[in-house]
């Protein structure tokens, strides 16, 4: 008898773990050393076959794999057939060893300048965590067990997840983890190595600043997808589930600065290893805050006290022993050269100060419910409020300093010329809140301070990006403060010029907000592949000229049934009209929560820009046009490397 | 979770009963989806709406939340900021009645004060390690 892919795709997870084991020893005898690079190639194809397995289950609707069984259906359109595969618990965390499988292959198959002793060790601390993994998944939850007798039809995907924002959010911001996840384990090979320096920050900074920008796109897609999706109105509450996303981004931010001034200045050894370490354990929290539902509830971590406790130790084991390494190799590495306070590696230092004061912030505010809980009993909740004022201040003062920074020379304090440089980005600052305070009459220190540090940033990068002799570091340094700056203005302008209504009218009636009249014209019935809706029309005028039309639906899906809010939503300058369809009150009148929500794109095109300023800098100390240039004037060897720049 | 729920079901199931001595102001039940005539009152309450959780949704404030309850809880808000009562005085007495899980901002107690030095804390321990750095 043929064996059925599924047990194939279960077996081939085995071998992996063999694999992966095989990983993790080989760096302990030198003789084993010639093993890692094999075993890290055998290891990432092995997961892509199980992955592929796996795949091939949810194409088919093979209903005797319990997890298909349970998340498809055989209505469910192809694409969500594909992205099923990690919308749910087990699938989620096989995509996750599968990412971490593939980055073993390409730290196996790159070029390592470093010998291949340091390569065997960086494969051995991704095998020791692919281990981890592959343990919870074989032993706590086995995306492959099989049900007998396979059941006719599965329960469905919920419809919340049938989306493209949310379909690519897991994967872009795993890969964002797995990358910190590299980064970690090449810090890990540089404490045995002794050997933390400009070699290693270049080796490790590619990997880095990609996981960065990963993470990057991936937060920012799953708060467009909240925005737009769950139709409440915002775009971050600063839950734990957001939160868990943004620990490893803010120390990932600390380290991409941190790593830039190893390469260039051979400082900040240490801070920039126990940075690297940060990103891991905040990678591995995340992962584990979102998965075992610790944070969202105490009791749904009863519910499966198995999975959580496995969870639990295995958090505890990777970051345990992460600490450890630090603990005992860091005493041994020279901290490295010395500067100034006013120069860019001082101004950069406080900034990653301000970014782990930032990452305190959010850990102290995410656990502390749990942990308060677990002391005293109590239950209390801590939101938006608290964050809000607690992070904007910082946050304010951060995008100063960003504004600064790349104008300073490296080492020492030389302020000449500064202050003439400045004067632009001041002026401007202090031009747009006033225009804040002036024309749209918001008063909230807060929201004038983010607009006035946001302006101040865009102009100051914008100079940057106009200064001769560009480079692609200094091109993406520009371009990701630029985003920066884009995104506080879209979350402060869309948060301080807000109007919202939450009226109840009936068919044929309207309201008025800041200028706006919306009308209710119609609720009708609507059917879609596997749900039926009552929309909503709503004619949205300004000034008597029609401006919108939106559609908000309440959706009612068969398969699993669950009801959704659809939101109607029209772009508006730079902003939206966002309209949600309440419930109907019995008297034949309709709730409607309508809002005017001005620059809020921008939040997101910020993101966009930060992400590619990223992927620009990769380019590093080359100059825009160089190329280009060198062409054309003479036939230089190809191999010159352009000096640094800065 | 569902225990959770369960829990605050109950707790707004019985809490008109116990609460109707004390109720200073009547709530008008229309209130929960009209928004206030006067803008600045209007302003106050959905201030404090923002700030406070809707018991039965997952993690959402009153303000944005459709359910039921929420926008029973939105009457009793804007009855009582249109009754001139301080938004404080509603959130305390809304604690009160539902427990501290209902109020987004964690008050300033003796146990909640780690959580609120938090940030100076931080901030404190980064001077300390820029003195050193730069000495």
């Amino acid at each position: 008898m043929i064996p059925s892919p599924a047990e194939l795709g279960h077996l081939s997870l085995w071998l992996a773990a063999a694999a992966a084991l095989v990983m993790a020893a080989a760096p302990v005898r030198p003789a084993l050393v010639g093993l890692a690079r094999p075993a890290a190639v055998a290891h990432g194809l092995l997961l892509l076959c199980a992955y592929a397995a796996m795949t091939h289950a949810f194409l088919v609707s093979d209903f005797s794999v319990s997890l298909v069984a349970t998340n498809s259906h055989t209505a469910k359109p192809l694409l969500y057939r594909l992205t099923g595969v990690w919308a749910n618990h087990e699938g989620s965390m096989l995509l996750w060893v599968l990412i971490l499988g593939v980055a073993g292959l390409a730290v196996a198959l790159a070029r390592m300048p470093l010998g291949e002793t340091f390569r065997a060790r960086t494969l051995g601390s991704l095998g020791v965590v692919a281990l981890g993994f592959l343990a919870f998944l074989l032993f706590a939850s086995n995306p492959f067990a099989r049900l007998d007798p396979a059941p006719p039809e599965g329960m469905g995907l919920n419809p919340l997840l049938q989306d493209p924002g949310l379909a690519f959010h897991p994967p872009t911001l795993y890969v964002g983890y797995v990358g910190l996840v590299v980064a970690f384990a090449l810090a890990v090979a540089a404490l045995l190595d002794g050997k933390v320096g400009p070699a290693w920050a270049r080796a490790t900074r590619p990997w880095v600043t990609l996981a960065w920008a990963f993470l990057t796109m991936g937060i920012a897609l799953g708060s467009w997808w909240a925005y737009y999706e769950l139709g409440w109105g915002g775009w971050w509450f600063w839950d734990p589930v957001e939160n868990a996303a943004l620990m490893p981004w803010l120390a990932a931010t600390a380290l991409l600065h941190s790593i830039r001034v190893l390469e260039t200045r051979d400082a900040l050894r240490n801070w920039t290893l126990m940075l690297a370490i940060a990103g891991f354990t905040f990678s591995m929290l995340g992962t584990f805050i979102v998965r075992s539902g610790l944070l969202t509830s105490v009791h749904a971590f009863a519910v499966d006290p198995t999975r959580g406790l496995f969870l639990l130790v295995l958090l505890l084991g990777l970051t345990g022993w992460a600490l450890l390494v630090w603990a005992l190799r860091a005493p041994k590495v020279a901290e490295g050269a010395r500067f100034a306070m006013t120069s860019r590696e001082g101004v950069l230092v406080v900034n990653n100060l301000l970014l782990m004061a930032l990452l305190a912030i959010v850990f102290i505010g995410t656990l502390y419910p749990m942990a308060l809980e677990a002391w005293n009993g109590r239950q209390i909740s801590v939101g938006p409020p608290y964050f809000n004022a607690t992070t904007v201040p910082l946050i304010v003062l951060l995008a100063v300093l960003m504004g600064v920074g790349p104008f300073l020379a490296w080492k020492r304090g030389t302020t000449s010329g500064l202050s003439r440089r400045l004067l632009l980005p001041g002026l401007v600052a202090t031009a747009s809140a006033g225009a804040m305070l002036a024309l749209f009459g918001v008063s909230g220190l807060l929201a004038l301070l983010g607009v006035a540090a946001s302006a101040w940033l865009a102009v100051a990068s914008l100079q940057l990006l106009l200064r001769r002799g560009l480079t692609f570091g200094r091109a993406g340094t520009a371009l990701a403060h630029l985003g920066v700056a884009v995104s506080i203005l879209g979350a402060t302008a869309s948060g301080a010029l807000q109007r919202e209504a939450l009226v109840s009218i009936p068919l044929g009636d309207g309201f008025a907000l800041s200028g706006f009249t919306v009308t209710l014209d119609d609720v009708a019935p609507r059917a879609g592949p596997n749900w039926t809706a009552l929309e909503a029309t709503l004619s949205v005028t300004r000034d008597g000229a029609p401006v919108a039309t939106l559609r908000p639906q309440s959706r009612t899906y068969t398969s699993p049934p669950m009801e959704t809010t659809e939101a109607g939503i029209a772009m508006w300058r730079a902003g939206d009209l966002y309209a949600v369809l309440g419930k109907p009150d019995g008297s034949g009148r309709w709730q409607v929560h309508f809002w005017v929500k001005p620059l809020i794109h921008f939040i997101w095109w910020g993101a966009v820009l930060m992400a590619l300023g990223a992927v620009v800098a990769l380019g590093g100390a080359l100059r825009l046009g160089a190329l280009a240039r060198r062409r054309r004037a003479l036939p230089a060897p190809p191999a010159a490397v352009p000096l640094p720049a800065e | 979770m569902s225990g959770r729920v369960a829990l605050a079901a109950l707790l707004l199931a019985a809490a008109p009963a116990g609460a109707s001595a004390s109720e200073p102001a009547a709530v008008d039940p229309a209130l929960g989806t009209t928004p206030l005539a006067d803008p600045a009152l209007e302003a106050k309450a959905m201030r404090l709406m923002h700030e406070l959780r809707c018991l039965t949704c997952q993690n959402q404030s009153i303000a944005d939340s459709n359910a039921d309850q929420a926008e029973a809880m939105r009457a009793l808000v804007r009855s009582r900021i249109a009754a001139g009562e301080a938004p404080e005085a509603v959130r305390a007495d809304l604690v009160a009645r539902y427990g501290d899980w209902v109020s987004f901002r964690p008050a300033l107690r003796t146990d909640t004060l780690a959580l609120w030095a938090v940030p100076a804390l931080a901030l404190l321990a980064g001077g300390l390690v820029a003195r050193r750095l730069f000495r």
